[in-house]
């Protein structure tokens, strides 16, 4: 079975981000940048699935300009066959870029689509459902347990306080959640493979941006915390204060 | 010039990083506290194939180049040294002079077995009379009818006596003429008979690394088990030490990195007289002298890595990163500590560990005071 896995190529989240001279966009100047942690567990999710079928082949496609590849090539290097990148040097908006892979998806003829629940740099989470609309595949997010049997899927959904159990089949976008699965280490054998595999480069199908970035801030300075007292005669305060005002209990 | 990794060493990079971070940190302190070696971290640097990296996969390995490896090694020790020691010894002593100078069978007989992590080799120099002086090991192996029959011992043998410990290569004297002493190298597996090895604890460092004591009685192994020419004995031992200085001074780079992180970082959280102490001129300019020196010992061990992965003379610069990344992984321990102030000195600090653990650097493997010989030989003096 042919399985793909959509990947993307974000700042590090420990990396201090600084704003571009134009207002809206980051300075990638000294940004680290590393694969969708979200990603991770879809990638593996991918390999597991094509190991525990004992054959297939697992395909990364990413979006985006050329450095995109240093992404695919750690997913090559975690174990992935090969990778495509639909390129674009051009930011695009999350339907822009579900467009080039529903596309690239359909070109490939694969039924079985991985993709982290949302990328952390532009948090929108809607890049894979907005695939599996465009190809009208069945979709589940923010999974966190995943079974295939034959073309019948069984997955459960992270929800407020719990889980839900979702049965679906054939073709399918699932979305995964950080707890699927402990994603493996690119091993020294995985790194030195992936210098052979290939990577598909081709321009990204050509796709309208509806949603325009027309300035980025950051965000207000953390308030100062509150000290409530320091011994036992404080907690009915404190308790009173995270009920009401915090809300967190 | 071109000072970029490529993409493979930063792959390794970030994957030992991660590695690091993710398996070693969390039970290292008690590792450390227990004086214990750990199979299960052995395993696992087995099963993401650091064990002999750099050689060929036909012998198990995955083909890399020097500088990765040593790249591998530094990534480590920026967490902790004892399992940098454990792969760095493993990897220079154990693997490296078999694969240098055995023979096709031997290679094949114990490399594969040492690329999995499944077992251990050392590297048998030191004895209890003779360290920096490595002429003047006693340990004997004279060939009589077809075997070696070997009497003497090792001591601070790195590797020697875990439970997956396979066996170690050993200088022996294999012959006295004229009042000169030959010297062979031989294997010795360690479940010969009239084999014995102990582990050696109170340590004051390298607490989760497997330090042995090794003993011959009359033990006997077969002609077969020479490594390298008869009589070649002191020059393998020599050109293997050129290949472990690059990994030790590895092992002092990383400790200087990581050590400089933590004392960057608290002196960035701790606030004194109202203000972090970062702000304080006398903290910031330790901590950008720790900087400086850290990027000179980087720059000058991966030169001297490049020269050996161009097939280039490196024992000099090998010798200059070793005394070099040592010397410097003490002063950046030390300042680290201080800036710490008295938290720096309680174990619940890795700090603490850091600042133990970098002594060996500037002992084992050949003191500062042999590296200084060897490069001022290299000068001609
Ligand atoms: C944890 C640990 C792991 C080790 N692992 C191994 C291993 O795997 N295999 C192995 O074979 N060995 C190993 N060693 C041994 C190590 O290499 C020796 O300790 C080292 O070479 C120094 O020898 P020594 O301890 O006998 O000190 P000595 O040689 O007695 O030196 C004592 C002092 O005298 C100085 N000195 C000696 N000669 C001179 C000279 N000519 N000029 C100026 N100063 C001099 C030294 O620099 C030092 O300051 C290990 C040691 C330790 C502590």
């Amino acid at each position: 079975m042919k399985i793909i896995v959509c990947v993307s190529h974000v700042p590090d989240t420990a990396t201090k981000i600084n704003l571009g001279a134009d207002g809206k966009s980051i300075d990638n100047n000294g940004v680290t940048f590393v694969v969708n942690p979200y990603d991770e567990y879809a990638i593996e999710e991918a390999l597991k699935t094509k190991e525990s079928l004992g054959e297939g082949e697992v395909i990364a496609i990413s979006v985006g300009p050329e450095v995109n590849k240093e992404t695919i090539k750690k997913a090559l290097a975690m174990g992935v066959d090969r990778g495509i990148l639909l390129k674009d040097e051009n930011p695009r908006d999350s339907l822009a870029v579900a467009k080039a892979l529903a596309d690239e998806i359909k070109q490939e003829g694969a039924e079985l689509v991985f993709f982290g629940k949302q990328s952390v740099d532009y948090d929108n989470s809607v890049v894979g459902q907005m695939t599996a609309e465009l190809l009208g595949f069945n979709s589940v997010s923010v999974v966190v347990d995943f079974k295939l049997d034959g073309t019948n899927i069984v997955a459960e959904r992270e929800i407020e306080g719990g889980r839900e159990v979702v049965e679906t089949s054939l073709p399918a976008i699932i979305t995964a959640q950080k707890g699927l699965n402990e994603p493996r280490y690119a091993s020294l054998k995985g790194i030195m493979a992936a210098k052979k595999k290939p990577i598909d480069e081709k321009p990204a199908a050509e796709a309208k941006s509806y949603v325009e970035v027309v300035e980025m801030k950051r965000p207000a300075p953390k308030a100062a915390g509150k000290i409530v007292g320091s011994d036992a005669s404080a907690v009915p305060e404190l308790v009173r204060l995270l009920r009401e005002e915090a809300k967190v209990i | 010039m071109d000072f970029s990794l490529t993409e493979e060493q930063e792959l390794i990079k970030n994957t030992v990083r991660e590695f690091a971070e993710k398996d070693v940190q969390p039970v290292i302190k008690q590792l450390d506290e227990d004086e214990e070696f750990s199979l299960p971290l052995v395993r696992k640097l087995g099963e993401l194939g650091l064990f002999g990296m750099f050689l060929p996969e036909r012998y198990g390995g995955q083909g890399t180049d020097i500088l990765s490896y040593i790249i591998a090694v530094e990534e480590l020790a920026r967490v902790d040294s004892s399992i940098a020691a454990t792969l760095a010894a493993h990897n220079s002593l154990g693997i490296g002079p078999i694969y240098y100078y055995g023979t096709e069978q031997q290679k094949n007989k114990y490399l594969p077995k040492l690329c999995t992590g499944e077992a251990l080799w050392s590297f048998g120099l030191t004895e209890p009379d003779a360290g920096s002086d490595s002429r003047g090991t006693k340990t004997k192996g004279l060939l009589e009818n077809g075997k070696w029959h070997i009497n003497g011992s090792k001591i601070f043998i790195t590797n020697g006596a875990s439970s997956i410990s396979l066996g170690s290569t050993v200088q022996l004297v294999s012959d006295i003429k004229n009042n000169e002493k030959e010297y062979s190298t031989i294997i010795v597996e360690n479940d010969t008979p009239g084999f014995s090895s102990k582990e050696m604890h109170g340590k004051m460092m390298w607490r989760a690394s497997n330090t042995a004591e090794l003993y011959f009685d009359n033990c006997i192994v077969p002609e077969e088990n020479l490594l390298g020419e008869r009589g070649d004995g002191s020059r393998i031992m020599l050109s293997t030490l050129d290949n472990g200085r690059l990994s030790i001074a590895a092992i002092g780079l990383g400790l200087a990195q990581g050590a400089f992180e933590m004392a960057l970082k608290y002196s960035q959280e701790r606030k004194q007289f109202d203000r972090p102490i970062s702000k304080f001129q006398a903290i910031a300019f330790k901590l950008a002298d720790m900087a400086t020196k850290i990027e000179a010992a980087r720059n000058m061990l991966y030169k001297a890595c490049w020269l050996k992965d161009t097939n280039q003379p490196f024992a000099k610069e090998a010798a200059m990163s070793k005394l070099y990344c040592s010397e410097i992984a003490k002063e950046v321990a030390d300042e680290a500590v201080q800036i710490h102030g008295g938290y720096g000195l309680m174990k619940e600090y890795d700090v603490e560990r850091f600042y133990r653990d970098q002594r060996l650097l500037q002992i084992g493997e050949g003191t500062s005071e042999i590296q200084r010989i060897v490069i001022s030989r290299h000068l001609g003096l």
